[in-house]
């Protein structure tokens, strides 16, 4: 992999890994140099890990609700009770007519409305199987159906337990569905960010410190220097990105360990195989920052361009949103970048045990990433200021 | 380098490149340059500014390709063979461009590494006892004077041991006492056998080189040692000093015959090409009362500014 044809007479002691070293001790130094960034390093992800992990809950709790009635009858104040006693929901009002129930919704001043509808006890004792009546602000879909969800346990639960109410001909379902969640038998979403956050903060981190490494150079007047000594650009972009491994490693240690720590996140499978595919993420990751920090022609344009690049990793790696959920073709970008694969792995390595074999696919992936990234960025990288 | 028991007088030719030209968005930066700098000489390259000096630097040592032209540079040819010029070549920019946020020491050390030098620490250390900067080693090189960058950036150029020096515009900006010093390190370099291109501005730096070459507008105009570079002006000149210079310098103007007309505090030079037609030109001010004629030998700057007077008539 050496892009230059002439290459390797005359460059005395240490050859190619001296040269990659001076670059690497360089970078270091350079790196610790820079206290701000430092110290932006450790604390980035710990504030982020607390922000999302305490803040950020899709099951939520407390949703402010209504409940119409239609009539007054104990089944009402049992369902009324019930949704009382849980903390999914919050009751703010009861209401009796259609028009305040559109009010409230409109206003956003509630999110659900339950409507018990007329003669709702007489059916349920009839075995007619009544509906009941739930509108949803479903605006936020995500807090709507993970709380309709949530009610229908709660109401059955209600009128199971309501002994003034007796079936005269309990319906039975033809068929029963019974869930298993598995792996995170809560439904708890923090189990689930963790890991996703892991690989969003070394995204972000990482690729703008790579990607700055280059264009920095320009700006400061000190690349023409640099581009007339006789050091590689392989060389060059082996030591502006090894000590970010270094980086990026502490930070993925700071963030499991919170992780571990505060928020209970287990990690059921091999730590190594965590590790080995850390260090690969990691290293795809200031790969293609540094590949920007080629192409880009100044310090903003990389960062702009960093941040691009960000976006869709967010968007639609599965992290934000269920990857099976979204169209093909967004698959198809989704499945080209990095953070995709490696929340598959973090998530099936920390919450079902999975070791990196079973994870070919997605270790091979990020490796070959890496790989186009980097061997972009060494053709890019120019070794004349043409 | 091991070769440096050459003798200063041996012919042998460090740079030898041919017609080098190279454009800019259409423009000619460098246009049709030869050069040739022999072993253990300073070159000195003049020019004014935007005339091309560091483009033609940056092709020598592979920075720059050129549009069309060839040539060698210690004998590998500066297309093909960069590579090996970068290793024996030590370029000096003409903004500093160590890092600024690294310490002399580190700075040096990481000289020495790129360089694959043996000792990276021992021989900076021993870089920075020459340069008389022990004790400070730790201090940061964004924090040095002028002065002290330059001496540093040429001690980082030396460090690898390079056969030839390019240094571009290394003493702009540096007070005279420190541009004095440098210029005998420059010296006591090439007695050793380095071979130096340095460009300035300086009249007084283009006189203490062995040759000089003058460049404006890209293209390559004298170049010789000083006295040849006057000589080939073939100016004739007279010097003129009295009360009122000043006011002979317009009336002056524009005669046939002279060619250039400088002011030098009281006195005034004046030249032309032909000597009879100077004489005649001045020859109803000579006799005025207060004015003190003299013939005398034309300095550099006065050829300087002839060849810069001359190239822009002929880019017009």
């Amino acid at each position: 992999m050496t892009p230059a044809p002439d290459s390797m007479n005359g460059n005395g002691n240490g050859g190619s890994f001296g040269r990659f070293w001076a670059m690497t001790v360089k970078e270091f130094i350079q790196m610790t140099r820079d206290r701000i960034t430092l110290a932006t390093m450790v604390m980035l992800p710990i504030m982020q890990l607390f922000l999302f992990g305490f803040a950020i809950n899709t099951t939520p709790h407390n949703l402010p609700t209504a409940v119409l009635m239609r009539e007054d009858s104990d089944v009402g104040r049992s369902i009324l009770a019930a949704l009382k006693n849980t903390d999914f929901f919050e009751i703010r009002s009861v209401v009796f007519r259609a028009e305040d129930m559109d009010a409230l919704l409109q206003s956003g001043k509630v999110l659900f409305v339950v409507e018990i509808p007329e003669g709702f006890e007489r059916s349920l004792r009839r075995g007619d199987s009544p509906s009941l009546l739930v509108a949803a602000d479903a605006t936020d879909p995500v807090a709507a159906s993970s709380a309709l969800g949530a009610l229908s346990g709660i109401i059955s639960t209600a009128l199971e337990n309501d002994r003034q109410v007796t079936f005269a001909e309990p319906v039975k379902p033809a068929f029963q569905i019974v869930q298993h969640r598995r792996y995170n038998p809560a439904g708890s979403s923090t189990l689930n960010i963790v890991p996703g956050l892991l690989g969003t903060i070394l995204t972000m981190t990482l690729l703008i410190f790579t990607a700055l490494s280059v264009t920095r150079e320009v700006e400061r007047g000190t690349m023409e220097n640099l581009l007339s000594m006789p050091i590689k650009p392989l060389e060059i972009m082996l030591g502006k990105i090894a000590p970010y491994v270094l980086i990026g490693l502490v930070q993925a240690l700071v963030i499991i360990g919170v992780g571990i720590l505060v928020f209970r996140v287990p990690i059921l499978g091999d730590p190594l195989s965590l590790a080995a595919a850390t260090a690969l993420f990691v290293l795809t990751n200031l790969s293609i920052g540094y590949t920007f920090s080629t192409i880009a022609a100044n310090q903003l344009q990389a960062m702009q361009m960093a941040m691009m690049f960000f976006l869709p990793n967010i968007l639609l790696s599965g992290f934000m949103f269920p990857f099976a959920g979204m169209p093909n073709w967004a698959q198809w970008i989704g499945e080209a970048l990095p953070l995709t694969h490696y929340i598959r792995i973090v998530r099936a390595v920390m919450l079902k045990g999975a070791s990196i074999e079973t994870l070919a696919y997605d270790t091979l992936a990020l490796a070959g990433l890496m790989a186009v990234a980097m061997l972009i960025a060494v053709r890019r990288f120019r070794r004349t200021l043409d | 380098m091991t070769d440096a028991t050459m003798t200063v007088d041996a012919p042998e030719t460090v740079i030898d490149v041919h017609h080098l030209t190279k454009s800019f968005g259409g423009r000619k930066v460098v246009d049709d340059v030869s050069m040739s700098v022999k072993k253990g000489r300073i070159h000195g390259f003049l020019g004014p500014n935007g005339s091309g000096k560091t483009t033609t630097i940056r092709m020598l040592c592979g920075l720059l390709t050129p549009d069309s032209g060839d040539g060698t540079c210690l004998g590998f040819d500066i297309l093909t063979q960069s590579d090996r010029i970068r290793r024996r070549v030590g370029y000096m920019t003409q903004k500093f461009s160590l890092y600024q946020d690294l310490s002399i020491r580190e700075n040096l050390e990481f000289v020495a590494r790129v360089y694959g030098l043996p000792d990276p620490r021992g021989k900076a250390g021993a870089a920075i006892e020459r340069l008389g900067l022990k004790g400070r080693e730790k201090q940061l090189a964004g924090e040095l004077s002028g002065g002290w960058k330059q001496r540093l950036a040429l001690g980082a150029c030396i460090l690898p041991e390079p056969a030839l020096l390019l240094l571009d515009e290394p003493t702009a900006g540096v007070d005279p006492k420190a541009r004095r010093d440098f210029w005998n390190e420059i010296h006591a370099l090439a007695a050793d056998g380095l071979s130096v291109l340095v460009s300035t501005h300086y009249m007084d730096e283009a006189e203490r080189c062995h040759e000089i070459a003058y460049i404006a507008y890209g293209k390559l105009l004298a170049e010789g040692t000083v006295d040849e570079v006057i000589a080939g002006t073939g100016l004739v000149t007279f010097t003129v000093s009295g009360p009122d210079v000043h006011h002979l310098q317009s009336e002056l103007e524009d005669r046939p015959g002279i060619e250039m007309i400088a002011p030098f505090g009281t006195s005034l030079h004046v030249a032309g090409r032909d000597a009879t037609a100077l004489e005649e030109a001045i020859a109803p001010y000579r006799d005025r009362p207060g004015l003190t004629w003299e013939k005398g030998e034309p300095t550099l700057e006065d050829a300087f500014i002839d060849l810069m007077r001359r190239s822009e008539d002929n880019f017009k």
